[in-house]
């Protein structure tokens, strides 16, 4: 069983559009949509959802203002300034450490856990997929990120599955993190814009040097700027990254999300030819037929 | 004035917004990139960075003379970031949140703090606009700490711009809460509008103002348009999807360079914005 997980650095350049894709060409896949924080996924798969489950991580203060001295402790020792002057904790800036908590001398502080989410199991007409929502403005993508993953791997496991197919978030940090340690490899989709090529890049290095991952990069709307897409392919050669193809601009793939469809379902254009020779790349070297 | 640029989508024109109303005002302005994971302002700012600090958060270093492997440590960390394994401790660097419980609890005073680095923060100046940016180092997990950092620059003298990173959760909530108004940045299709509702409820459960910049105007379709209409979401600006303006930014060119036009239309988005705040 192989995980390939789909991240880009910066936000916007295909990540969902081409995950869609990837999900209906690879047969025998489970799917995993770990951009938990604005996930766009189901928009496409139309999840029928066979399971729910609530997400409970990290815990918040709260101050029983009818226990409290008024001593200022807690003020004094938290270092996330989330106690007001008049010892109300703003559950926004709360990091849930518990110092509060344990240094207060009337013991008037409760430390609930919270609930952060869900998560599903669903059928899709590609797969069985795993997905989760964030509540709003809450903590621990990443932990989320890593029950997604944990529970798609189970799935796999399961159906005998060849490939987990996952949709990462953007950036480089905590949710992108927790949803590429321990992946097979990385496809990295990226667009030829210099914003592209500094956060490429960056995300390049953290999977490929940081975490040394078997890591793949597709140039997305490649004839927009076909210098900086040739200068991306050289960074490839110079890097070790193995490229895996160009994905021209093709109108037919906002039309393909407007009515719900992947590419493949709509039209397929010349940017679904594309994602399938990207694909065949991407399996014939996993497999060990190329370096 | 605070005005934030956000969006739970990616690549939906947060730093065109943010940069081009910068570089439209370019007067008294003060430019902050709190997307620290990938910071693009940069590239069309183009500032001459005058100083680079490197950025650190404490955490502990056990002094295994003076501890008496008591345990309190181990007891007060919720995140798994300190253990105590019979005659040893154990610091696990990359969880520690610095929320210095374990050195404030430590009765034989063993424990003392040395930094891991965050990142670096930049600052420095172009024409008329003050810049700060922050860059997570690569394998860092936790932006949000950076992100205040960059917020300490804050100069209120000047009216301020904030790059938020994308999405709804802490790393955009740390960039946006001190705001005045939230610019949140929508493009009219179905992610687009899936996105666009959470960073609403985000920006509602801060309780700040906000209104809808939609780019690309003519892609997709009207459900966005339907939604801010029903929702009583002001939209402030359209731009038109124009291969011009996308193959400009691709080079690094801002928007009001190759139309000029924009300028004033960038100027005419912060007086609007002005005159919400004002009410």
């Amino acid at each position: 069983m192989k995980e390939i997980v789909i991240i880009s650095g910066k936000g916007g350049t295909g990540k969902t559009t081409i995950t869609a894709a990837l999900a209906s060409l690879v047969k025998n896949n489970v799917i995993a949509d770990c951009d938990v924080d604005a996930a766009d996924l189901h928009l496409i798969l139309n999840p029928d959802i066979r399971q729910q489950e609530d997400f409970f991580s990290g815990k918040t203060a709260f101050i029983r203002q009818g226990d409290c001295t008024q001593c200022g402790k807690c003020v004094e020792v938290c270092h996330f300034d989330a106690i007001s002057p008049d010892f109300v904790v703003d559950p926004v800036s709360c990091e849930g450490c518990g110092v509060c908590v344990a240094f207060c001398p009337a013991y008037a502080i409760d430390f609930n856990q919270n609930l952060c989410g869900q998560w599903f199991i669903s059928k899709t007409r590609f797969g069985s997929l795993v997905h989760a929502k964030l509540g709003i403005a809450e903590e621990n993508s990443g932990k989320l990120v890593s029950l997604v993953r944990k529970q798609a791997k189970q799935m796999a496991k399961k159906e005998n599955a060849e490939y987990i197919i996952v949709d990462g978030a953007p950036g480089v940090g905590c949710p992108v993190i927790s949803s590429i340690t321990g992946a097979s490899a990385v496809i990295v989709v990226t667009e030829p814009t210099l914003s592209g090529l500094h956060d490429m890049k960056r995300v390049v290095s953290l999977a490929g040097d940081f975490f040394q991952l078997s890591t793949f990069l597709c140039v997305n709307k490649a004839d927009l700027n076909p210098d900086i897409t040739e200068k991306m392919m050289e960074f490839c050669d110079t890097n070790g990254v193995h490229f895996a193809g160009r994905v021209p601009y093709d109108e037919s793939t906002t039309r393909a999300m407007v009515e719900g469809k992947n590419i493949f379902e709509f039209k397929p254009g010349p940017a679904a030819a594309a994602i399938r020779e990207i694909w065949a790349e991407v399996e014939d070297t996993l497999r060990g037929n190329k370096n | 004035m605070i005005i934030s640029v956000a969006s739970g989508k990616g690549g939906t024109g947060k730093t065109t917004i943010a940069a081009n109303l910068a570089l439209a005002l370019a007067q008294n302005v003060q430019f902050l990139d709190c997307d620290v994971e990938e910071p693009n302002g940069h590239i069309f700012i183009k500032p001459e960075i005058e100083k680079t600090t490197t950025i650190g958060t404490p955490i502990p270093v056990v002094d295994e003379g003076k501890c008496t492997y008591c345990g309190k440590c181990q007891k007060i960390c919720e995140y798994n970031a300190i253990a105590v394994i019979l005659k040893n401790v154990l610091v696990f660097p990359e969880l520690c949140h610095s929320c210095a419980g374990c050195w404030l609890i430590c009765h034989e005073n063993a424990i003392s703090t040395r930094d891991r680095e965050l990142g670096v923060l930049e600052q420095g100046k172009a024409n008329g606009i003050d810049f700060v940016h922050g860059r997570l180092r690569l394998g860092e997990a936790m932006s949000p700490p950076l992100i205040r950092r960059v917020q300490q620059q804050l100069d209120m003298s000047k009216t301020i711009i904030i790059d938020s990173p994308p999405g709804t959760s802490c790393p955009v909530i740390q960039a946006v809460k001190h705001s005045d108004f939230v610019i949140l940045v929508a493009e009219p299709t179905p992610f687009g509008l899936n996105d666009l509702k959470l960073a609403v409820e985000m920006v509602r459960t801060l309780k700040l103002p906000l209104g809808v910049v939609i780019n690309r105007s003519d892609i997709g379709n009207e459900n966005v348009r339907n939604y801010c209409q029903m929702e009583g979401i002001d939209i402030l600006m359209e731009i038109k999807n124009d291969r011009k303006i996308a193959e400009a930014y691709s080079r690094g060119i801002p928007l009001i360079e190759i139309e000029p036009d924009y300028a004033d239309r960038f100027r005419e988005l912060y007086a609007q914005v002005e005159r919400r705040v004002a009410r």
